[in-house]
């Protein structure tokens, strides 16, 4: 199965992931800083900075995309309760 | 002058209060206790282009706040309704306002929209969201709004009249304090009402807090309008610095700039307090001498709340906590449930504890610090009955470990997912 790592800069852990892995069910397991509210994709609350490689990132949905747009977040920014990883290295840290 | 629960009061020219009194309101939202009621204010800001609604009332007090609203407007003139906070207490009476004027443009803050849907549950909802600078045009007059987010909800704004220099706050400078003279110099002192408002809706904010205030300096407020409690129009400034007393560290910090670790504890035999001695130690070794303040707190015998103010300024928690009945200690959840009242992201949290038979304390209390958005990025120590010299190593280690993450020294960790199950 293809893999990736993603890294949690505010604790300096990288995970190998699966392919396909959201960040959701990662950041939790190893203490990371990045915080949860609905867990659906409807409240922002876990709006997370991908430092690098937002290119390896599945693309937001529509819900995920106009979440963004309400709630005026930055470039390079996701919700870490939809944003699944594809492959190579991302780093990311609580927005 | 006194408000009359069966008209409106004007409080500025062309601007009324057409709220609800509700005196015998003994708990609000279940949590805040409310020993003189509250009351729930709205206004009508009268324009030579039309009338601006801003909030609305409870839904058991529409009666009287449409009653107040009929007293100073008609429904056709209603251009503008402003929500500040769509809590139910403020838009009870939004679905009804809506179907009399119609024509009524609603003016929320951009984090409000899943909110509004929530209230009106509409396939189609009209509305504008408005941020810092945004303007209304209510002819000769205009409103602007003021983004003021988790004040305390994430949809919290302020509303800005310019030419009344009356800021309509929402539920920031609020409290729940009913008297029907409605102004803060003829109503009875409602000091203690408004300080204990503060510390439980807006303490956990208190950053946020902050913030809103940078932009609510920069105005020549002379009317602060919130949604419960006295209109403030003796000294508003008083009560803008008083949030800003109120806001700034409850407690000084006398090693400001060395990050703090607090470790608590309950031990029945002294096993869980020798653990937590160890994890102390360990913390006191980490890093450069004096770059972390370690304390003990014997939870058996302290009070809750000074604890909490404790937690509020420290950057790192760890609870030790012995098995009884499978489940950690009555004071260790009594703690941990008194924490919503203050701000806790950023935190560092573990736990450990000794037990006899089946020790689930410490994954119960680390489950909480998660559900409290702490970070736990260590995973806690259980020793059975007396810690041996490895555990005792293994506490040691824990401390280590958090002061190394609390002073930015944690060493890279690399891992397989399959590792986390």
């Amino acid at each position: 199965m293809p893999k990736a790592n993603v890294t949690f800069e505010d604790v300096n852990v990288t995970v190998s992931v699966p392919a396909g892995t959201r960040l959701i069910e990662v950041s939790e397991k190893v203490g990371a800083g990045i915080l949860y509210g609905c867990r659906e994709g409807e409240c922002c609350t876990c709006l997370t900075k991908i430092v690098s490689g937002y290119e390896h990132l599945a693309a937001p949905s529509t819900l995920e995309d106009q979440v963004l747009k309400d709630n005026l977040a930055p470039r390079h920014h996701r919700l870490a309760c939809q944003a699944q990883v594809l492959g190579g290295n991302v780093i990311v840290k609580p927005a | 002058m006194s408000a009359r629960a069966d008209h409106a009061t004007e409080i500025a020219p062309g601007v009324h209060w057409i709220g609800a009194l509700d005196p015998d309101l003994r708990s609000f939202d279940i949590i805040v206790k409310t020993a003189n009621g509250t009351t729930y204010n709205a206004y009508a800001v009268r324009g030579s282009e039309g009338v601006a609604i801003i909030d609305t009332v409870k839904a058991c007090f529409a009666d009287e706040f449409f009653c107040k609203l009929e007293s100073v407007a008609r429904y056709d003139e209603i251009r503008v309704i402003v929500l500040n906070h769509l809590e139910p207490d403020h838009t009870g009476a939004l679905p009804e306002l809506l179907r009399r004027a119609p024509q009524a443009c609603i003016y929320i803050s951009t984090r409000a929209k899943q909110m509004l849907k929530g209230l009106l549950h509409g396939d189609s909802l009209d509305f504008t969201p408005v941020t810092t600078g945004d303007t209304v045009s209510l002819g000769d007059r205009e409103l602007s709004f003021l983004h003021t987010p988790f004040l305390h909800w994430p949809d919290t704004q302020c509303t800005w009249l310019a030419d009344a220099g009356l800021l309509f706050s929402g539920d920031i400078f609020g409290c729940h304090f009913c008297d029907s003279r409605l102004f803060n110099d003829a109503v009875g002192d409602f000091r203690f009402s408004f300080d204990y408002y503060y510390a439980h809706l807006m303490r956990p904010f208190r950053e946020r807090v902050l913030q809103a205030l940078e932009l609510i300096d920069a105005l020549p407020v002379s009317l602060i309008a919130p949604a419960h409690g006295p209109v403030l129009r003796d000294r508003p400034q008083h009560y803008v610095r008083r949030y800003r007393d109120l806001s700034i560290s409850t407690l000084k910090n006398e090693a400001s700039g060395v990050k703090t670790l607090l470790v608590f504890y309950l031990s029945a035999y002294g096993n869980t307090r020798t653990m937590a001695e160890a994890v102390a130690a360990g913390a006191e070794e980490a890093g450069e001498p004096g770059s972390i303040r370690v304390s003990l707190f014997d939870l058996e015998v302290g009070e809750v709340a000074p604890f909490v103010d404790l937690i509020e300024e420290a950057d790192g928690l760890v609870f030790g906590s012995p098995t009884i009945n499978g489940d950690a200690v009555k004071p260790v959840w009594d703690l941990l449930s008194s924490l919503t009242a203050v701000g806790l992201r950023g935190k560092l949290g573990a736990a450990f504890g000794s037990f006899g038979w089946s020790g689930e304390a410490v994954a119960m209390i680390e489950d909480r610090l998660r559900g409290l958005k702490l970070r736990v990025p260590l995973k806690g120590v259980r020793a059975k009955l007396i810690p041996t010299e490895t555990e005792l190593e293994a506490c040691r280690a824990l401390g280590h470990g958090l002061a190394q993450h609390l002073t930015g020294q944690a060493e890279e960790q690399i891992i397989d997912m399959a590792a986390l199950a």
